[in-house]
Formats: C-alpha cells, sequence, structure tokens
C-alpha cells in the first residue's frame, strides 16, 4: 500500500472499505438457496445463460456468487481446484463445504485487509446432506465472515426484502417445484412493478436423487413449466 | 513439515488460466502423479506386477459397446479373477485398459479427474476429439515407466454429439493415438478377440447383437489365451460390458448378460458336448 498523506484510524479505513465492497454488492441482482426435500433449490436473476452465478464444485457441492462477475469466478475456480485436488488425494467423499467456505473465507479476509480494494463480492458454499436436517449453507462475506444458515440464504441488492419474505413463507420439506415457485415469488416482489420472464433465471439444483455428481441445471422449458402451472 | 491443507490453498487460489487438473497436480503435489519408480532401468528385469488382459471395443448403430474379462495375471499366476477393465471416463466415454493394472487404473482416475475437472472450470466438456488426444499425452508422460516394462496401452470410445455417432480410439506404448471406424480389442487375447470381430462386426448392427459380439470375441479369446478369463455361470464371473450412446454411460447389468453369456458358452466352449475318447 502506498504512504498516506494523513493519518486515517483502522477504523475509518475498514469502514471505507466495507462500505465500498457493500455498495458493489447492493449493485447486483440478487440469488436464493432454499433446501427442500428433494434437494437444494439455487435460483439466481440472471440475465446471461453462459456466465453462471450458481455452479458445480463437487458431486454434492455447489456455489452461488453475486458482485463482480471476473471477482466471483476467480474464486469459483479456485474452488473447483481445491476440490478436485482434495478429492483426488484422498476419496470424493472428503471433500466438503466447511473445508471450502473455510478457504473462502481466509482469503476474502486477506484480500480485504491487504489489497487495494476488497472484493465486491457474497460467496454461498452449499452441500447436500441425506436429508434436509444435514443439508449445509455457508454464507461468506466480503470480508470474510462466513455464517452458517439454516433453511436458505438470501443474497445481492434486495437481501434484506428477500429475507424478510422468505422467514414469512419458508416451511420445512419443500419440493423442488415449491421452491422453485417461492424463490421466483420472493424475487419478483422486490420489485412490483416488473415480472421476471424465464430467460432471466438462472435455476439449478442439488438433486438427492443423483447417485454421484447431485449438481443439476434446470433448463428455461421447465423452468417455465413450473411457474405456469 | 509441510502443511499440504495450505499448499493446496494457495496453489488453488493462485491467478492461473489453465484448466488442466494433471498440471495442477504437477505444480502442487507431483509425488501424487504416476511416474517411474526408483532403479529399474530400461530391460531390466521387473518385479512382476498385475497385468490387465482383453479389452474390446465396436460402434453399432447407437454409439459404442466396450468389453473388458475379469483376469488379471502375475506371470503365470491369475493375479484377480474380478478386476474391473472398464471405466466410465465421463458421460459420454469409457476407457478400458490392458497393461500394468495399477498404473492403469491410476491413470483412469486421472484422466477422470481431468475431464470433470475442465467441464466445470470451463463450463463446458470437451470434445471427443480432445478427450482422447488428452488421454494420449497421459500415455507419453507413462513412457519412462513403459521403458521399465510398466506399459499401459487403454482404449477409449464415446459418443461424440457433434456427429452424433460412436468412436474408438486405440493407443500404442508411447501414446500414439489411432481411429477405429469399425471395432478393436487389446490385451494378450486382443488378437483372437479381433479374429471374432472380423466375422461377427457389420456397420450398424443392433445393440443386442453389439453386446452378443462383445461376449462372443471375449468367450473365444479365453479359449485360446491363458490370460483371458472366460465368463463362468457357476462362480457368476461375467465380462463388463458398457454402451455409450446418446443417452450416456450404461453399464450392463450381470442379470441383462446371463441369458447371453449361457447361450455363447454353449456355442462357443461346446458346454454339455462329451470329449473325444
Amino acid at each position: 500500500m502506498s504512504p498516506m498523506p494523513y493519518y486515517v484510524s483502522p477504523e475509518q479505513l475498514m469502514k471505507d472499505r466495507a462500505d465500498y465492497a457493500r455498495k458493489g454488492i447492493a449493485r447486483g441482482k440478487s440469488i436464493l438457496a432454499i433446501e427442500g426435500a428433494e434437494g437444494i433449490m439455487l435460483v439466481a436473476e440472471n440475465p446471461s445463460s453462459t456466465l453462471h452465478k450458481v455452479s458445480e464444485l463437487y458431486d454434492r457441492v455447489a456455489f452461488c456468487a453475486v458482485g463482480k462477475y471476473n471477482e466471483f469466478e476467480s474464486l469459483r475456480i479456485a474452488g473447483v481446484r481445491l476440490a478436485d485436488m482434495r478429492g483426488f488425494m484422498y476419496g470424493r467423499e472428503d471433500v466438503t463445504a466447511k473445508s471450502i467456505a473455510n478457504a473462502y473465507a481466509q482469503a476474502l479476509g486477506n484480500i480485504f485487509t491487504q489489497e487495494m480494494k476488497p472484493y465486491e463480492v457474497e460467496l454461498m458454499v452449499a452441500q447436500l446432506g441425506e436429508d434436509q436436517t444435514t443439508d449445509e449453507l455457508y454464507h461468506i462475506l466480503y470480508d470474510g465472515t462466513v455464517v452458517d444458515r439454516q433453511g436458505f440464504v438470501a443474497m445481492g441488492g434486495q437481501a434484506e426484502a428477500l429475507v424478510a419474505t422468505l422467514n414469512e413463507q419458508y416451511r420445512e420439506g419443500l419440493t423442488f417445484d415449491e421452491a422453485l415457485q417461492l424463490g421466483t415469488q420472493a424475487l419478483a416482489g422486490t420489485d412490483p412493478t416488473r415480472t421476471l420472464a424465464t430467460e432471466n433465471l438462472e435455476v439449478a439444483v442439488l438433486d438427492r436423487s443423483r447417485p454421484r455428481r447431485a449438481f443439476r441445471r434446470l433448463a428455461d422449458p421447465d423452468v417455465a413449466r413450473v411457474l405456469g402451472g | 513439515m509441510s502443511d499440504w491443507g495450505a499448499d493446496w490453498t494457495r496453489a488453488a487460489f493462485a491467478p492461473n488460466s489453465n484448466p488442466s487438473f494433471a498440471d495442477l497436480l504437477r505444480s502442487t503435489e507431483p509425488s501424487a502423479l504416476p511416474t517411474a519408480g526408483p532403479g529399474g532401468g530400461p530391460g531390466q528385469p521387473q518385479t512382476p506386477v498385475p497385468q490387465a488382459t482383453t479389452i474390446l471395443a465396436l460402434t453399432f448403430a447407437d454409439g459404442v459397446v466396450m468389453a473388458g474379462d475379469r483376469r488379471a495375471t502375475e506371470g503365470y499366476q491369475i493375479a484377480d479373477r474380478y478386476i474391473v477393465k472398464v471405466f466410465p471416463a465421463d458421460h459420454y466415454s469409457a476407457v478400458a485398459i490392458a497393461g500394468a493394472a495399477g498404473p492403469a487404473i491410476d491413470m483412469v482416475r486421472l484422466f477422470q479427474t481431468e475431464l470433470e475437472h475442465y467441464e466445470k472450470v470451463e463450463g463446458e466438456t470437451l470434445s471427443l476429439e480432445g478427450k482422447a488426444n488428452k488421454l494420449a499425452q497421459m500415455i507419453k508422460q507413462n513412457f519412462p515407466m513403459a521403458m521399465q516394462g510398466l506399459v499401459v496401452v487403454p482404449l477409449f470410445a464415446g459418443f461424440d454429439v457433434r456427429k452424433a455417432a460412436g468412436r474408438i480410439f486405440r493407443y500404442d506404448a508411447v501414446g500414439g493415438r489411432y481411429e477405429d471406424s469399425s471395432y478393436h480389442a487389446t490385451g494378450s487375447g486382443g488378437k483372437d478377440a479381433r479374429s471374432a470381430l472380423r466375422t461377427s462386426w457389420f456397420k450398424g448392427m443392433s445393440r443386442d447383437k453389439a453386446i452378443r459380439a462383445a461376449v462372443e470375441a471375449l468367450t473365444v479369446a479365453s479359449e485360446e489365451d491363458v490370460a483371458t478369463g472366460g465368463p463362468d455361470l457357476a462362480r457368476g464371473i461375467f465380462p463388463v460390458i458398457a454402451t455409450v450412446t446418446g443417452s450416456g454411460y450404461e453399464e450392463i447389468t450381470d442379470d441383462a448378460l446371463r441369458p447371453v453369456v449361457a447361450d455363447v458358452i454353449g456355442k462357443v466352449a461346446h458346454t454339455g458336448e462329451e470329449a473325444p475318447v
């Protein structure tokens, strides 16, 4: 870091960085992860069909991010590398969301305090369990804070409104269809003047019924069928 | 003491756009790569290691069939009666192994991880051609081991989604890659299996005919070659047979194979007939 002309207290420095990161994240579109009976539903508002915000890390582990694409994309690739490395050196069951979340937390924490500018990203690492009680959702903030959530996670510009909606409407044991309907309603509800077109949604699931690689993307027609019916 | 976890984390987060898992492993944990062990220069006698034997692949109307017998040998000993030599490489391809079993299985595991890693990092799968070339590079890297007698000769086959057809690739010990449009068999009983396939294979054959041809070729090979294990109904030893089509990799269950195997054994091995006096 270049020498500063004036004294800035550490509190002020951290606060400025946090404000900067938060502003960047608040501009981004939102993402929801919802646990259910059939697995974990991941719904993102994303107009691009090729630049993903939701992706696969390992057999039963998925990754979601909001914020600056180039920043979370490099973190996603790091997660894939870490997961494949562990899975190859040990065994496939030894790859856990917790260890990946911890690595992200360390990396983001270092970047937040040491780099010129903090990353404007928020991440979520989800791990599918045997049933809903053993599902794990880790929410990682721009400064490296990790929060272990239950039931659902909301990230992005409208996170607070989404959390408020889901606190009211979420219940355990949702099917994929129900979770997708709930998620889409919540995302659209953040701004009542617009409707969410299927093409603007990115939807994927961690599917409990799949034997090995549980991650599966839902194509637009499938999403439209669920939302239409 | 090296802290593996931290090393891996550092390597994982290092800025790098190379989607190859093998390269990542080489830079982080090179000892995990299959490499030549100490000693045992060219031509020197080797400690005997299990050798995987006959494998084959043939194309049919909807894709490819890949098959392998269940025997591994160590010199004149049987090392394994139940070894599996046919593996899914990814959703649309399969790989079968012949040669030194240990390094070959290692290579398959690395190859599977490599394909999955590429798919996750890039967000799309490699073309079938790309996968075949990747495997050739891995065999080339195994060359020092091949010089020590640990030769690995895999067979790679898959469904080419862009061409909507099954394709087969065979390799030599130094990584030469050749495409076969019809069928190929390799390993100790490969020559006998190829002779059988020469008469049974025809273009556009059905799935059932292709599976039967595979069972027949392996049974013929087991009748002629000591290192190839024939199907054994009494002990329930069936060859591993998989199809790769537009709907992906699918292994044929033993129950589905049982009637085919019973029929083939009767015809090829002439069971139930009295031996000549």
